[in-house]
């Protein structure tokens, strides 16, 4: 459909003020709220998403697609609820208890946001507790902890451990990332997932959501 | 505006003494010039000839007279007619190193003779490298005749690509078709004349001599309008004495020579002061483009050149190395650096290997990057709006980040320089996860992509057809009834 299409370049050019009427356009010509979620805003996000990884296009270019997905989702989010329809997903963020640096994991929640999820940002030096108690809380189904001291890394590992027990591995998936860590340090941990950048975060995040869908 | 950093090897005091012991040299102990009709031309415009030794003895006031009436700044034009290069000021340029006698083929790694496959991949790869603003006649073919070897690469770079050419000749009789390539792509003389599209290397022999072929293409070029480009060789400690100051005097005088036997001949006729001079190794018994004192030498008579008044030129950003090594990176991108620096408008050098004698289509894409970064470089520091500070901090502290404000896209991709991927800016991850590839595997990458999304220069087809025609002639006036045939018809 045209329109979709128009929200989905529109989105892609970062134009905040110029997508909402498109969806407001869309629903009066009868298209349902998830199908311009889906077709419109985050098939936009998609292209986004691949053109940054190809270098195309540089962050400040997905920030302000992000901006401009936040505005969509501002008039599509109560018809969506009131339809049942649930969101890609919760997920609890934060830089983990003893590190106080927080712009990768800002970056990352940013462009979660734009990539549909619903974000909840625990701010930094969060302990493995509030972690998994405000993943509980608010049914998210990953956890996204970063670190960038060495000595604040263990805090990853007494959160994929508090999950574990319990009994909450299944359900709640944990992904890291953060200078320090690595993919190796995901396994030894036990964490399902690892990006080493925010493309990466998002894209293991949708992959970890999809799995407890 | 912003203050262009500049370098600077010579005090006003050493340099102007430079020059007035290369003029003396000029007239007390003259050059070698060993063609005829150049003689009688110097010797008509005041210069004492022994015809007999074809020795030539300036005069001040002939030398001064040709440092007068040489251009100050030209202009070069694409196939298209396009202005690509303007060679004035502080402006650089970078052209590929030429007339290589091997390339590196990535495959085995192994030197080998190219040929003519390997020109048109090298012409299509060097459409696609932005910061590389002409062609030149890289490396020499060797699936042809060698005397036509100069002719064929010019018209291969004509046929294939847009860019701009610097080249030359290897023989006197090789210039008629040379010019007629350039006629055929511009129409007429007038109009070559109007809008120079080549550039010719006109090399004097070390030390104080203009052999036959050399100086006839001086005054070849000079006649119908086509820059040249003056490539002293000074070796130091060899061809030319052992300090940097010495070498320095005998450039000066080699290229004042040149100087005056193009202005002799067609006075206003423009020029690049340049050269090639090198330290020569007296372990190896070679000559290192990458020694820095061959770049200092360099960027020291581009000041000679500047202070004369001319346009200049080097063979610097190259390297000596065999491979696609950290040597040939270090020495390429020292070179491009002090050579931008120095504000020498032609700098010649990238994708060279081995003493000038060996070309490498990887080395250009990552030669590319060093220009692009180079280029950067010179572009200085700059405020933009910047002044007064206090509001872009106020929206840092307000916003927590500046990724998306307006001040930052408005001067992202001008006061930053974005490479391509044959330089690794990855996290560790992301590189192991694109496959740990070196940098030489990143390069490669490039070329395959480069001249694979190669469009066929928009040149147009009966001038295409002119210059095909014209290199048969000139094949078969040698013996060569068949040209090589081409990988893909231009």
């Amino acid at each position: 459909m045209k329109i979709l299409k128009q929200i989905a370049q529109c989105l892609e050019s970062g134009d905040e003020a110029g997508v909402p009427p498109l969806v407001r356009q869309a629903l009066t010509e009868g298209i349902v709220p998830k199908t311009i979620l889906d077709d419109g805003l985050i098939a936009g996000m998609n292209t986004v998403g691949e053109k940054f990884r190809v270098h195309d296009i540089f962050l400040p270019d997905v920030l302000l697609a992000a901006k401009a997905m936040y505005a969509g989702m501002d008039v599509l989010k109560p018809l969506l609820l009131s339809a049942g329809v649930s969101s890609r997903g919760r997920v609890v963020i934060g830089s983990v208890q003893g590190d106080l640096h927080d712009i990768g994991k800002n970056l990352v929640a940013i462009m979660l946001k734009g990539a549909g999820f619903e974000v909840i940002d625990l701010g930094n030096d969060v302990s493995a507790e509030k972690f998994v108690t405000a993943a509980k809380n608010n049914d998210a189904r990953v956890i996204g902890m970063s670190a960038l001291l060495t000595t604040t890394m263990p805090v990853m590992k007494e959160v994929v451990d508090l999950l574990k027990k319990e009994s909450l591995s299944g359900k709640i998936k944990t992904i890291i990332g953060g200078a320090p860590v690595s993919q190796n340090y995901a396994g030894e941990i036990g964490a399902d997932a690892y990006g080493y950048d925010c493309a990466q975060a998002v894209a293991g995040v949708k992959k970890l959501a999809a799995a407890v869908q | 505006m912003a203050l262009r950093p500049q370098l600077k090897f010579l005090s006003a005091e050493l340099l102007e003494r430079i020059v007035a012991e290369a003029r003396d040299i000029l007239c007390r102990l003259g050059t070698k010039v060993q063609n005829p009709r150049v003689l009688e031309m110097l010797a008509e415009h005041g210069a004492k000839v022994d015809f007999e030794k074809s020795q030539v003895l300036y005069t001040n006031s002939l030398l001064d007279r040709c440092l007068k009436s040489v251009p100050a700044q030209f202009k070069l034009f694409d196939v298209l007619g396009n202005e690509t290069h303007d060679f004035s000021g502080n402006k650089v340029h970078f052209t590929p190193g030429s007339a290589a006698l091997h390339v590196l083929d990535y495959q085995t790694q192994k030197i080998r003779k190219p040929d003519t496959t390997d020109y048109v991949r090298y012409v299509q790869l060097l459409s696609g490298l932005s910061h590389i603003s002409s062609q030149s006649t890289a490396f020499i073919s060797a699936d042809v005749d060698e005397r036509v070897s100069d002719s064929y690469r010019l018209f291969l770079s004509l046929l294939y690509g847009e860019k701009p050419v610097i080249t030359g000749t290897f023989t006197i009789e090789s210039f008629q078709v040379m010019r007629d390539m350039q006629l055929a792509v511009r129409g007429g003389e007038k109009e070559l004349r109007a809008k120079p599209l080549t550039v010719f290397s006109c090399c004097p022999t070390s030390p104080l001599k203009w052999s036959e072929i050399t100086s006839q293409n001086v005054i070849d070029c000079a006649a119908c309008g086509i820059p040249v480009e003056f490539i002293s060789m000074p070796l130091s400690g060899f061809m030319a004495p052992v300090t940097l100051v010495g070498t320095l005097v005998q450039h000066t005088a080699e290229t004042i020579s040149g100087i005056v036997i193009s202005q002799v001949s067609s006075p206003g006729a423009p020029v690049l002061y340049g050269g090639s001079p090198a330290v020569f190794d007296m372990r190896y018994e070679t000559t290192p483009m990458g020694a820095v004192e061959t770049q200092m030498i360099d960027c020291a008579y581009s000041e000679i050149g500047k202070y004369l008044g001319l346009p200049t030129q080097a063979y610097i950003s190259l390297s000596d190395a065999k491979l696609l090594d950290a040597q040939a990176g270090l020495e390429t991108a020292m070179g491009a650096t002090l050579a931008a620096l120095s504000g020498i408008n032609s700098i010649s050098g990238p994708g060279m290997l081995d003493f000038e004698s060996c070309q490498s289509l990887e080395k250009l894409v990552l030669d590319n990057e060093i220009c692009g970064m180079t280029l950067r470089l010179v572009q200085g520091i700059e405020p933009r709006e910047d002044f007064p500070a206090q509001p872009i901090f106020e929206e840092l502290l307000r916003e927590k980040h500046l990724l998306i404000s307006p001040h930052t896209r408005r001067h992202l991709k001008s006061e930053h320089y974005f490479p391509g991927p044959v330089i690794d800016r990855a996290n560790l991850s992301r590189w192991r996860e694109e496959g740990s590839l070196t940098l030489g595997q990143r390069a490669h990458r490039e070329v395959e992509k480069l001249t694979a999304s190669w469009l066929p220069s928009r040149l147009a087809a009966e001038r295409k057809k002119e210059l095909c025609s014209l290199m048969e002639k000139e094949a078969r006036r040698w013996g060569m009834e068949k040209l090589p045939s081409r990988p893909l018809e231009a």
